[in-house]
């Protein structure tokens, strides 16, 4: 077994096991409405963890893209539905945005958690102006596309894997993905090797921004509105999901298909402590300490991958 | 790294020296805005400068406490800050009652909240060898789901003595920023004067060599991680006792406050080298920023938006080009 599907077995058994509690619990939830259920929110999340994870691959943190996330619902759900042409462009603007954030964590050597945390208020602010109480609406073409019935499996599932397996041909089999890998891995020799650095980061946020502005879509879609808050606790998911998914913060070792992983068990940690009747009080503390669970698993893991 | 040896050679030109240290300009920006606020506002400088010095005093106490953890390199930082003061004043004000003879045990049980977190943070960080950010991250909501259940929603107001000291003077400077400067103070001389400031330091500047020079690097990391929550501990005890009680969300703004503080305020991100007066000076110019926005006018939005401009700008503007991520 290489390295690589070792690193995507401990996300793939801890959504196993967790799919198997859920059944097991709710028997109901074995079927084509109860997985769509179950999922139902799995399609933004999966594209914000891979957003983030455009940001961890080059050994940064985005602590904005909760933030970012729910400025790009808001334009969805005004602009975008609207005066579609404007609200594009502005959709647009904030991906090269995101680059020209990139560029410049690169150019004056920034740490990133500060400047990401800096910016969660400017999207923030953006989003309270441009929406500053819940409402909009959902472009139609969007909402279609999100309740659209696929045979056997639901698009809930469906569609975080195709994800994944995009980003995986791009991260993982095409020169994009190796030379960004690069820069986690070793930025002086990717230097040294005739790249440009700051265009190298300025890409990896253009990228972790187009997937945030899609995962705003997606969230509008399912949603059919959008508030200025609605995807704050996204960042601590995403954030989570990478590394519940097998990728580490630091070396651009990042897995697609594991972080897409990551995003669906977080999605189902939030139905299984729903039907576990756990108190709302302890719905936060649970995901926590479920992340903190998976975490010491996987420590147990690296151990042995270290001795074997 | 050239700086860094650099500033430890006394040196010849004292004027020069002064414009490079970084806490001054936290300290000019804040008289700045303190003077554009003001013109605004009229006659009422007086009050603007009582308020900033209390609201700037609960930033300052966190952000010392964020500060040395940042200070030891790379990667360290307390995000569990928020929910530490949230849980620590939660327990201690459900626990006083409003009962002034229990203001002491009370005092003494937000400040062992503080400790538990601390110890918590720095046993998943070393047992699980995880990242700083996530341990304190994930304990955090551990955290908030405490304070959630033991609070309930009530509100519980302090002990009547306590809420007159959070919110009183002594000679004209609020009692909480006496407190405040007084950690201040002590935080300046540990740095500067102590071995185990030098430690701190040491470590950020090079994890490997502080190890094999004899730091005990694991003691120090925890000891800077129970600080930093019984930082946070004190805040939120002093801060619910100002504002007439606990509330589960009181400590949301401090996340990104605790961490600014220490930027603006001329310590480097990225570890090894700290400035405790830079603290207070940041902590003032967020608090102006915020009122002077205020004073003109701004909506929430825009304000949140300079806000986040201000930090990108600060940052940007004081890094060092050179520094290594």
């Amino acid at each position: 077994m290489t390295a690589e599907r070792m690193r995507l077995l401990l996300p793939v058994l801890s959504l196993a096991v967790l799919l198997g509690a859920v059944f097991y619990l709710q028997p109901r939830a074995m079927s084509y409405f109860g997985l769509n259920l179950l999922f139902n929110l799995a399609i933004p999340v999966a594209l914000a963890t891979i957003a983030q994870m455009m940001i961890i691959m080059v050994n940064d943190i985005d602590l904005s893209i909760g933030a970012f996330v729910s400025f790009c619902a808001c334009v969805t759900a005004t602009f975008v539905h609207d005066t579609p042409l404007i609200g594009y462009s502005i959709l647009l603007l904030a991906i090269l945005g995101y680059a020209a954030l990139g560029a410049l964590i690169q150019l004056r050597g920034l740490p990133a958690i500060v400047v990401t945390l800096g910016m969660s208020f400017v999207w923030g602010g953006l989003a309270v102006l441009i929406l500053p109480s819940p409402g909009g609406a959902s472009p139609e073409w969007l909402k279609a596309l999100m309740v659209f019935k696929t045979p056997l499996v639901p698009i809930a599932v469906i569609v975080p894997l195709i994800i994944a397996f995009v980003v995986h041909v791009l991260i993982k089999r095409s020169w994009v993905g190796v030379v960004l890998q690069g820069l986690g891995g070793n930025e002086r020799a990717m230097e040294r090797a005739g790249w440009s650095v700051v265009q190298l980061r300025a890409g990896a946020y253009g990228l972790a921004g187009l997937f945030g502005v899609l995962a705003g879509m997606c969230l509008v879609g399912l949603t059919t509105a959008a508030d200025a808050n609605i995807a704050l606790r996204y960042t601590l998911l995403s954030i989570a999901g990478v590394i519940l998914g097998g990728g580490e913060f630091v070396g651009g070792r990042i897995s697609p298909f594991g972080a897409v992983i990551g995003a669906l068990t977080l999605t189902l940690a939030a139905s299984f402590l729903s039907f576990l009747r756990l108190s709302p009080d302890w719905q936060i503390g649970a995901q926590g300490a479920i992340l903190i669970l998976v975490l010491a698993v996987r420590l147990l893991f690296v151990r042995k991958g270290v001795t074997a | 790294m050239t700086d860094k040896m650099l500033s430890l050679e006394p040196s010849a030109n004292r004027l020069s020296d002064l414009i490079r240290k970084p806490w001054l300009w936290a300290y000019i920006a804040a008289a700045l805005t303190f003077a554009a606020t003001s013109l605004v506002a009229g006659s009422a400088a007086g009050s603007l400068l009582y308020a900033a010095l209390t609201f700037a005093s609960f930033s300052a106490i966190v952000g010392i406490g964020q500060m040395l953890v940042i200070t030891m390199g790379p990667g360290n930082v307390d995000l569990s800050i928020p929910a530490s003061m949230t849980l620590a004043a939660t327990l201690a004000l459900k626990f006083m009652d409003t009962q002034t003879e229990l203001i002491l045990p009370g005092f003494l049980i937000a400040i062992g909240v503080g400790m538990g977190c601390g110890i918590l943070n720095f046993a998943l960080i070393l047992m699980l060898r995880i990242p700083p950010i996530i341990a304190t991250l994930a304990a955090s909501f551990l955290y908030q789901s405490l304070a959630i259940w033991s609070n309930r929603g009530l509100r519980i107001k302090p002990p009547e003595p306590l809420a007159e000291f959070a919110t009183g003077g002594t000679l004209g400077v609020p009692n909480v920023a006496l407190v405040g400067i007084a950690l201040a103070v002590f935080a300046y001389v540990l740095l500067e004067k102590a071995i185990a400031g030098r430690w701190i330091s040491a470590i950020g500047q090079n994890l490997r060599a502080a190890r094999l020079s004899g730091v005990p690097v694991n003691i120090v990391r925890f000891a800077v991680y129970v600080n930093s929550a019984v930082c946070a501990a004190l805040a939120g005890f002093l801060l619910a006792s100002f504002s007439g009680g606990a509330n589960l969300n009181m400590g949301t703004e401090y996340m990104l406050m605790s961490i600014a503080v220490v930027v603006i305020g001329g310590s480097s991100i990225g570890g090894g080298n700290s400035n405790v007066p830079g603290i207070w000076g940041a902590a003032l110019f967020m608090f102006l920023i915020v009122s002077m926005l205020n004073s003109y006018g701004l909506g929430a939005g825009i304000r949140l938006i300079l806000t986040g401009l201000v930090i990108v700008c600060v940052v940007a503007l004081a890094s060092r080009k050179g520094y290594n991520t």
